[in-house]
């Protein structure tokens, strides 16, 4: 058996009877990112001496009985998640070096719950992008095609994950940054609302969006990790002081009688047509299962991309302000200080950067507020408003992730608006704040993950969980792992 | 229909900000763009500018603008310190450090 292929619930029913141990496992996945790594780049760091130290403290912890709940599992970190005394470079060349001095809150919870940490995964730069082509250290490739993207910007996370080089691993999502990679890699990516897991020590792109959240082999892996993340943060402000559920225990099985709203904008012309076909499928497996679809109408679900670009870019403006090269991250230095900011941004930040920060300093720009700025966040309230209206006739809602299945690389770079488009049908769910994931639900005839996106009313993780985990153990679809 | 809409775009993009516009962006960025990269941005802010027009469809006179979604309010807590100072470790990735300051170039002449 290779321990790299196990899930989080059967390692940790072996580690617990001591029929493994943590350093075993954590081999396993080092020797797979050990025979990978060259032609996936799933990471910009791997941590190898570091997650050995880890595994011995688990092993130790496992035979003294009562362990935590993720001890000794091996996990890949977005390289987005500040990591006390591990390189943290948001794929940007601005932090190459940066060796931040504490950890993120949701780091702290998994050394708590006793995770060991194999590497930072590869990523957008910033988080800015939807396939992992803006990396500083090269595009991560997707494991079921390595001419193809594997999604972004949380690329490397869905892709180690996918390749059995960790057991499951964090990502971020503003517009759909864990659920589309999930979907370009045929695993699990779990965004949940907004508020509900602490941003503390998370590099921020645009805060009123920004959520963290897993990717995992199964529904109920990322739901056991998801459980160890949420919670009351006295370090992060917006984080909800509600009592986090188990999510495990949600996993009933039971979704008779559940409501499945299908938005109808969201089965658009141009859409691959095995993604539909797929799609389609699965909501017939639940009916099948006893729940019941309903149509239900988004319909300011045109203009969520415009209104998202616009809100995203303006709050990345200011977020990324605080890269001038005085205190840590990249100086180019110059006679003057203001020549050695404008100097050190421009050798710091890459193409797509630059891009966001332009457009968002442009919409918050004398002049030009209240036509592009304040117009977005209006047109969010009518987003937010069409969630609310659907969520009367339906639990869940259920749609493509992606329009397409994983893209090849290079195909989209060279214009940045097709791009965004991978996002159309991910963005909104940020913009209302709600939780969703992506799940498989079919392969296309290149043998490429297609994506089911479910969602949620705000706090309603559980539902979205019970949903998925019923349709993933249905058995209606065959899991085909990459032939890597 | 969604790839339609954007190639349409590209072509009737033209001067939706001009380069004077972007080097002000720029100054007001931080950011020194080389020549190329001015004219590259021009190209695309003017056509993501085109394609967020679209907004511009419906009418929100009367829509209330979301800033924040979530629960959270404003929390308050103590004003207290809860971090213990540690400067050899604020000053570990400092780009240039003279003890423990930040070195910068000079600001006043």
């Amino acid at each position: 058996m290779e321990l790299c292929r196990l899930t989080i619930g059967e390692a940790r029913d072996l580690l617990a009877r001591r029929e493994i141990s943590a350093v075993e496992l954590t081999r396993a996945c080092l020797d797979r990112i050990a025979e990978l790594e060259r032609r996936l780049n799933a990471f910009i760091t791997v941590c190898a001496r570091e997650a050995i130290a880890q595994a011995e403290v688990a092993d130790k912890r496992l035979d003294q009985g009562g362990a935590p709940a993720l001890c000794g599992i091996p996990l890949a970190i977005k390289d987005i998640y500040d990591t006390r005394g591990v390189r943290t470079t948001c794929a940007s060349k601005i932090l190459e070096k940066f060796v931040p001095p504490h950890d993120a809150t949701s780091i702290a919870k998994l050394r708590a719950a006793g995770a060991v940490f194999v590497g930072k995964a590869n990523m957008d730069e910033f988080a800015m992008g939807s396939s992992t082509e803006n990396s500083a250290f090269g595009p991560t490739c997707n494991p079921y095609d390595l001419q193809r993207v594997a999604g972004g910007s949380s690329g490397g996370s869905a892709a180690a994950v996918a390749a059995d080089e960790c057991l499951a691993a964090l990502g971020t999502d503003t517009g759909g940054s864990i659920r589309e990679p999930a979907s370009f890699c045929g695993v699990v990516g779990i965004k949940p609302t907004y508020s509900r897991v602490s941003r503390y020590g998370v590099i921020a792109y645009a805060s009123s969006l920004d959520q963290v959240g897993p990717f995992a082999k199964t529904v109920r892996d990322g739901a056991i990790v998801l459980r160890e993340l949420a919670g009351v943060d006295p370090l992060d402000s917006t984080c909800s002081a509600r009592p986090v559920p188990d999510y495990e225990r949600a996993l009933t099985g039971d979704i008779k009688g559940m409501r499945i709203g299908v938005p109808r904008e969201y089965f658009v012309e141009g859409m691959q047509p095995e993604v539909e076909r797929a799609v389609r499928a699965a909501l017939r497996q639940y009916e099948t299962m006893g729940a019941r679809t309903v149509e239900i109408s988004l319909p300011h679900t045109d203009y969520a991309i415009a209104a998202y670009y616009l809100i995203a870019t303006a709050e990345a403006s200011a977020n990324l302000a605080r890269y001038d090269g005085i205190r840590y991250g990249l100086r180019v230095p110059a006679d003057n200080n203001i020549e050695l900011y404008n100097r050190t941004r421009d050798r710091g930040f890459g193409a797509e950067v630059k891009r966001r920060i332009m457009l968002g300093t442009f919409a918050l720009s004398a002049g030009y507020y209240d036509a592009y700025y304040l117009k977005a966040q209006k047109v969010r309230t009518l987003i937010r408003r069409d969630f609310e209206g659907a969520f009367e006739t339906c639990d869940i809602i259920a749609t493509p992730t992606a329009p397409t299945t994983a893209f090849k690389i290079g195909e989209k770079t060279s214009d940045p608006l097709q791009m965004y488009l991978s996002d159309i049908f991910t963005i909104s769910v940020n913009l209302a704040g709600l939780p969703g994931l992506s799940m498989p639900c079919g392969y296309d005839a290149n043998g490429l993950p297609i994506g089911l996106q479910i969602v949620g009313a705000p706090f309603g993780e559980e539902a979205i969980l019970r949903a998925a985990d019923a349709y993933e153990r249905s058995g209606a679809i065959a899991r085909r792992p990459p032939a890597i | 229909m969604v790839r339609r809409r954007c190639y349409d775009l590209a072509t009737m993009a033209e001067n939706k900000i001009s380069v004077d516009q972007v080097r002000h962006v720029a100054r007001l960025a931080r950011l020194e763009l080389s020549s190329a990269e001015e004219q590259s941005l021009q190209a695309d802010l003017s056509a993501i500018l085109s394609y967020v027009d679209k907004l511009n469809q419906l009418d929100t006179t009367a829509v209330e603008p979301t800033t924040q979604v979530g629960e959270a309010g404003t929390p308050m807590r103590e004003d207290e310190v809860t971090n213990r100072p540690a400067p050899e470790e604020m000053l570990a990735n400092a780009p240039a450090r003279e003890g423990h300051l930040f070195r910068v170039p000079k600001i006043i002449e």
